[in-house]
């Protein structure tokens, strides 16, 4: 994997563009996030891993609202998530998310699972909004699948689809949940691949992956989460060879081998 | 290159002769066990016995011409048809005018077939349909342009039972699917109003709603004001059929995968595009069969006007019959407005099955 220009995204400002402070969430009486604070400056990449169940996903859906936090703050490129709809469509116009199971619209061709977002809520005109698409398309290297529906594609070439589709309404920030999870193994590389060079031209992306390779090469930080609250964070390095708290030598020691 | 090669290579062995052709189906599809030659032989005797003295009937031994004595005759009496097809079509409508309606349901038929092809569906279409509809309500209605005036109640027949399924099954879906929609809100008044709504209508016969609009309801207006049997009629029908298309398309809704609620929120689509654009296209496609069985099945519902005196094609059949001339031929009478049934319910059923066709865009 080739990070060397991801190494030089200067991340050394303090602008910070995801700022989540002494949240909470509960499903029912099941407290599934308790007091998360986090920082994420722009061009930041942060893996979030952890035990199934541990909650990273649910942190990660907070952050465009597809969950709803109940106590605490969470607020995205100066936005605080709140229920008003106006925010919230706002944030999630500025925040791409890539989801395990692709969700592409399957009724929609590729070019047009791609133009949906910016004709409709961007407003672009519809040639334009092509252009874009195609231009997207060509950077995950698939272009030529744009007339296809995405029932016609495999599942890593979906995959790269639903990656561009997030990317033609330009946002800021990418979310991931276990993009790579619901692959066949051969097809991990080719999605890991595009999400490397999203990486290398500064991306702020917060991921949530099994792929520890992905976290050692491309991260700048790694979160390790277990019953929903953040056990311990560590740039990667450290993080991998000296863990502090002993469920996350466990969890590595278990994914690790 | 590779493949044509080895396909040349490899010795081709023909099936056995008795597992194809004429006889190798025969074999596998109705004598493949004894029960099954039992069966064949009883079904065929069955249909010979029935389909042939039928045919006998209906075609051979049968009268054609109009004011035929058929009481002679042993086969069926066609001429009840040839001699009242304008009343059994066309009802009251006066009849040296026939060409009005006549055209009007050559203008709706022509419109319904070209908009069977989605790839005509485009803003002129749907002027020529506002346009078609005005001219058509005008050849009935009449009374401009030196068009003699012909009375709303006389319309009957087949412009009756096209008139009140037409617009009753167009403007019945959208009303359902807005239902649908609104008992899947998170808002509690709307919520509640549809769930009662289609629970309420789907709990009663659509007998009882018409007599509702035709003896009820008239009792609630102010006097001297008064509304067409047949617009109450049409009105029923609308809130009836929509309470059933709304279950149907509920029904497709909760079918969607979550997923693509939230891939369409992560867009940042608001709710109404959400639907329109993503849920909807997909929920439809899911429920066209159970729909189109709701729209033939509504379809043929309209004739349950004839309760509330409304002179639609069963009704007019009927006028016929109770003529002391024609009396004891009912069958053949029946036998044809059935058939027309049949023709327009079958026309929907191709469709529906067109469409899914080529709406399938998983490809698998």
């Amino acid at each position: 994997m080739n990070t060397e220009n991801a190494e030089k995204v200067d991340i050394s400002s303090e602008d910070t563009v995801i700022k989540i402070v002494n949240m909470h969430k509960w499903y029912g009486d099941f407290h599934v996030l308790k007091n998360i604070n986090l920082n994420i400056k722009r061009k930041e990449r942060i893996v979030v891993c952890g035990p199934s169940g541990s909650g990273k996903s649910t942190l990660i859906r907070c952050i465009n609202r597809l969950e709803e936090h109940q106590k605490g703050q969470i607020i995205v490129d100066g936005i605080e998530l709140t229920k008003d709809l106006k925010n919230i469509e706002k944030v999630r116009s500025e925040v791409g998310m890539v989801f395990q199971h692709f969700n592409l619209f399957p009724h929609l061709s590729i070019l047009e699972n791609l133009t949906i977002g910016p004709i409709w809520v961007r407003k672009t005109p519809k040639r334009e909004a092509e252009e874009i698409a195609m231009y997207y398309l060509e950077k995950v290297q698939i272009a030529e699948q744009a007339a296809k529906f995405p029932g016609q594609l495999s599942g890593g070439q979906q995959q790269r689809v639903a990656i561009a589709r997030s990317l033609c309404m330009k946002p800021n920030i990418m979310l991931f949940d276990e993009a790579t999870s619901a692959l066949d193994p051969e097809m991990v590389k080719e999605v890991l691949d595009v999400m490397i060079s999203l990486a290398q031209d500064g991306m702020t992306m917060v991921v949530v992956t099994h792929e520890m390779g992905f976290a050692k090469s491309v991260a700048h930080r790694v979160l390790f989460m277990d019953e929903g609250e953040i056990i311990e964070e560590n740039e990667p390095e450290a993080f991998f060879n000296t863990p502090q708290n002993d469920r996350t030598k466990m969890f590595l020691s278990q994914i690790l081998h | 290159m590779e493949l044509d090669a080895a396909n040349e290579n490899q010795v081709i062995i023909k099936p056995p002769i008795s597992n194809v052709g004429i006889i190798g189906w025969m074999r596998k599809n109705l004598f493949s066990s004894p029960l099954n030659t039992i069966l064949t032989i009883i079904i065929v005797s069955i249909l010979w016995f029935s389909v042939i003295p039928f045919l006998k009937w209906a075609l051979i031994d049968s009268c054609w011409l109009p004011d035929a004595d058929c009481k002679e005759t042993g086969g069926a009496c066609w001429s009840i048809i040839s001699s009242n097809y304008k009343i059994i079509l066309f009802g009251f409508y006066p009849q040296n005018i026939l060409w009005r309606p006549i055209t009007a349901i050559v203008i709706l038929v022509s419109l319904l077939s070209i908009s069977r092809n989605r790839n005509y569906w485009n803003a002129f279409l749907g002027y020529s349909w506002l346009i078609s509809l005005v001219i058509m309500g005008l050849l009935l209605k009449g009374g401009l342009f030196g068009l003699e005036s012909v009375d709303i109640e006389k319309w009957g027949g087949i412009i009756l039972t096209l008139l009140l399924s037409v617009f009753g099954l167009t403007a019945a879906y959208p009303l359902g699917i807005l239902l649908a929609l609104g008992r899947q809100s998170e808002m509690p008044v709307i919520k509640t109003f549809c769930i009662f709504y289609i629970e309420l209508i789907r709990g009663v016969p659509l007998i009882s709603l018409l007599f509702m609009s035709s003896v009820v309801f008239p009792l609630f207006l102010p006097e001297g004001v008064s509304i067409n049997g047949i617009l109450r009629a049409q009105v029923a029908i609308i809130l009836f059929t929509a309470a059933y298309i709304a279950e149907v398309v509920r029904g497709g809704l909760q079918g969607m995968n979550k997923g693509q609620f939230e891939a369409a929120d992560s867009i940042g689509l608001n709710y109404y595009q959400t639907m329109r654009l993503i849920i909807l296209p997909q929920a439809l496609k899911i429920v066209i069969p159970p729909s189109v069985s709701v729209l033939i099945s509504a379809f043929k519902d309209t004739s349950l006007v004839v309760i509330i005196g409304l002179y639609d094609l069963l009704k007019t059949t009927q006028t016929t019959l109770s003529e002391p001339k024609w009396m004891g031929f009912s069958a053949e009478a029946y036998i044809f407005i059935a058939l027309i049934y049949f023709i327009c319910c079958f026309f929907m059923s191709t469709y529906s099955r067109k469409l899914e066709k080529e709406l399938n865009t998983d490809l698998k």
